[in-house]
């Protein structure tokens, strides 16, 4: 059928810069640039291009120029030009559109309308570079009160405690799967929290046997509705134990990792054929409610012997903070909630666009719940979903996470461009594929390397920041919503979020 | 003694330890000149090896028993004794190519246009070995083989 679409990207070449090296060529993974010996002359090919910015980014002289495709049809705000080109590739393939990274459209970000506090004349601020600050965060339940036995020798706490996992920072890694990014991918993630100190995520892909001795005190291991990669080493070499129950790019439907990227490593991690498509039902089917899940977290304490704290991780959507309460008295120790701007390898783009509330909304409800209902301390909470700098991150900790998942930031700081393309496993960048070409751009030393930069800056921000309010330790930001102001927000945005107006 | 250690596991077959070298050996050492505006154009001294997915640059190994200086004729190829390199005189090389004949690596290089042989030379007088310093993913590293391994240490896929 003769295609009706229009090409998405130009590539501009300047001829008096182009030395004909075909780097870009060999860049391309779907064939965009083309070097014809007769002519020697090097050649474009728009309709492949997906602008993810690799052969401009490697063309030694800077002679390419990949953007926005000016062809445009007739200017409309109602069919824009998306809506129309998906509209076409329905209409040439009657297939479902795929998406990848996360939801693009235009909903209010609400961290973009929430500015923090500083101190000034009535408090002083404090200069983290001279004082102590301190990042650290616990993540499990915390008891209902601590009763500690004060002697001349020290002290001892008397109450029984559960089990914690301490980061250094409260920023972790969020749950992408070996198999759904490359193998040199995930190993970077676990380089990098291992050597912060803080947590990657397994998501459903398995942790590899040989990663699990050096990274597992490191790892969070995701037991979903697949249970790929599931045994009972796999859940005890690790840190934190989290069930999947949702994601926030794709509320209520199960996951599918196409046969062609289940590769001999990721087969045998994923304990299933080589080549056969891994299918993630929509529900966990022993999950019906809230006493089922109860089961299933007692079932996963039993495994690990009540030593890891059990995570539940689901999307937000309605009546998420209902949906947490009774997730905590099943016995979570961890809430993870994901927003409507969390990623994904791959995702029905009409769910992807569409489904699921802002994380910043059921964050706050989801905190004043528990608050409300004497059950904060039973849980931690980590929000994820579109976290993209530790301002970010800070005001969600004022609303009331105890730590964040950061999924795109991470993998924007190995390379990926968010060209959405996650789902065709050609990812030029190295990240999202399983092409054993493509995977090995990924260099684990200088991916591991940026992605420890870029916490180490966010160390450094988040503490100038709670240096400026006059704090010296996260613990006392933590649901400290009095730091917030809102800015260009509705009476009951405000209500939701619990903030008061700026000026107020 | 350094030398240009390669990593195939991360070298991404780009070539451009290829374009740069032509870059440093250039009169110009400007990369546009080099290639588009300079009357004789250098040539590069390394050559990526590919058998898809694997790749690796590969360049003179300035080998402690150099068999291509066994086998020069005219001694044109001889071991720098301070350095430990295999050095080129062009001006003593007559072409026999006994040199490309016998270096096991294939890291001798034609040159068709003057009937010589041309061969990596660590770049010379430049502060670090261009291939190196432009590798984009860290696969050619410029160190001390007896100290530092040329492998990740690392479990690969």
């Amino acid at each position: 059928m003769y295609s009706y679409l229009l090409p998405e990207f130009a590539i501009e070449r300047k001829t008096e810069r182009c030395i004909k090296c075909r780097v870009c060529e060999r860049q391309c993974p779907l064939g965009g640039h083309k070097y014809d010996p007769d002519l020697d002359a090097m050649f474009s090919c728009e309709e492949v291009c997906v602008g993810c910015q690799r052969c401009a980014v490697f063309c030694p002289t800077g002679a390419l120029c990949v953007r926005p495709h000016p062809s445009q049809y007739k200017l409309n705000f109602s069919w824009t030009r998306e809506k129309l080109q998906d509209l076409k590739k329905q209409a040439e393939t009657g297939g479902v559109i795929l998406a990848g990274s996360g939801n693009d459209k235009p909903y209010k970000v609400y961290w973009d309308h929430l500015v923090l506090n500083a101190s000034q004349v009535t408090n002083p601020s404090i200069d983290p570079l001279r004082e102590p600050m301190e990042l650290k965060t616990f993540l499990g339940k915390k008891p209902d009160s601590l009763e500690i036995d004060l002697s001349e020798e020290g002290f001892e706490i008397k109450s029984e405690l559960n089990p914690n996992k301490m980061i250094e920072l409260p920023v972790a890694f969020s749950a992408m799967s070996y198999g759904a990014i490359s193998y040199q991918a995930f190993l970077s993630l676990a380089m990098a929290a291992r050597e912060v100190g803080t947590l990657f995520n397994t998501g459903e892909g398995g942790l590899p046997l040989e990663m699990r001795e050096k990274y597992g005190g490191n790892a969070v291991v995701q037991c979903a509705s697949g249970r790929f990669g599931v045994d009972s080493e796999y859940f005890n070499c690790a840190s934190i134990v989290e069930i999947k129950i949702g994601q926030g790019a794709k509320p209520g439907i199960g996951g599918h990792l196409p046969g062609e990227k289940v590769s001999f490593n990721v087969a045998r991690n994923r304990m299933i054929p080589e080549g056969s498509d891994a299918l993630s039902p929509a529900p966990q089917h022993d999950i019906y409610s809230i006493e089922d899940l109860s089961m299933l977290i007692y079932a996963l304490k039993e495994v690990t012997n009540y030593t890891k704290p059990i995570s539940v991780k689901i999307a937000a959507v309605n009546h998420v903070a209902a949906i947490a309460s009774g997730i905590v008295r099943a016995g979570a120790d961890i809430i993870a909630i994901d927003g409507i701007r969390g990623g994904t390898g791959s995702a029905p783009k009409i769910i992807r666009d569409n489904i699921g509330i802002p994380l910043e909304l059921a964050l706050a409800a989801v905190d004043k719940r528990l608050r409300d209902e004497g059950i904060r301390n039973k849980c931690s909470v980590i929000a994820a979903g579109g976290f993209r700098c530790s301002g970010d991150v800070l005001k969600a900790i004022a609303l009331g996470a105890d730590a964040v998942y950061i999924g795109t930031s991470a993998l924007v700081a190995m390379g990926c461009t968010l060209c959405q393309k996650c789902y065709t496993g050609k990812c030029a960048w190295g990240v999202c594929t399983q092409d054993p070409y493509l995977a090995k751009r990924l260099n684990p030393e200088i991916a591991s390397a940026k992605l420890v930069n870029m916490l180490r800056s966010w160390e450094h921000e988040i503490k100038e920041m709670l240096g400026g309010m006059g704090i010296n330790a996260i613990e006392s930001i933590r649901g400290n919503r009095d730091h917030l102001r809102g800015v260009g927000l509705e009476g009951w945005e405000l209500d939701v979020l619990g903030v008061k107006g700026a000026g107020e | 003694m350094e030398r240009i250690l390669i990593k195939p596991e991360v070298c991404i077959g780009c070539h451009l330890c290829e374009i740069w070298c032509v870059v440093a050996h250039s009169q110009t050492k400007d990369i546009i000149k080099a290639f588009l505006h300079e009357k004789v154009k250098a040539s590069a001294r390394v050559i990526v090896e590919e058998k898809l997915p694997v790749t690796f640059a590969l360049q003179c190994r300035h080998c402690a028993e150099p068999d291509c200086v066994f086998a020069c004729i005219s001694g044109a190829l001889y071991m720098d004794a301070a350095s430990g390199r295999i050095v080129h005189d062009s001006e003593k090389c007559v072409g026999c190519y006994s040199c490309v004949l016998v270096c096991p690596y294939g890291g001798i290089i034609i040159d068709r246009e003057n009937k010589k042989v041309i061969k990596c030379d660590l770049c010379q007088g430049l502060e670090n070995p261009y291939c190196v310093s432009r590798c984009p993913n860290g696969a050619l590293v410029y160190a001390d083989p007896e100290k530092k391994g040329g492998v990740m240490d690392e479990p690969n896929v």
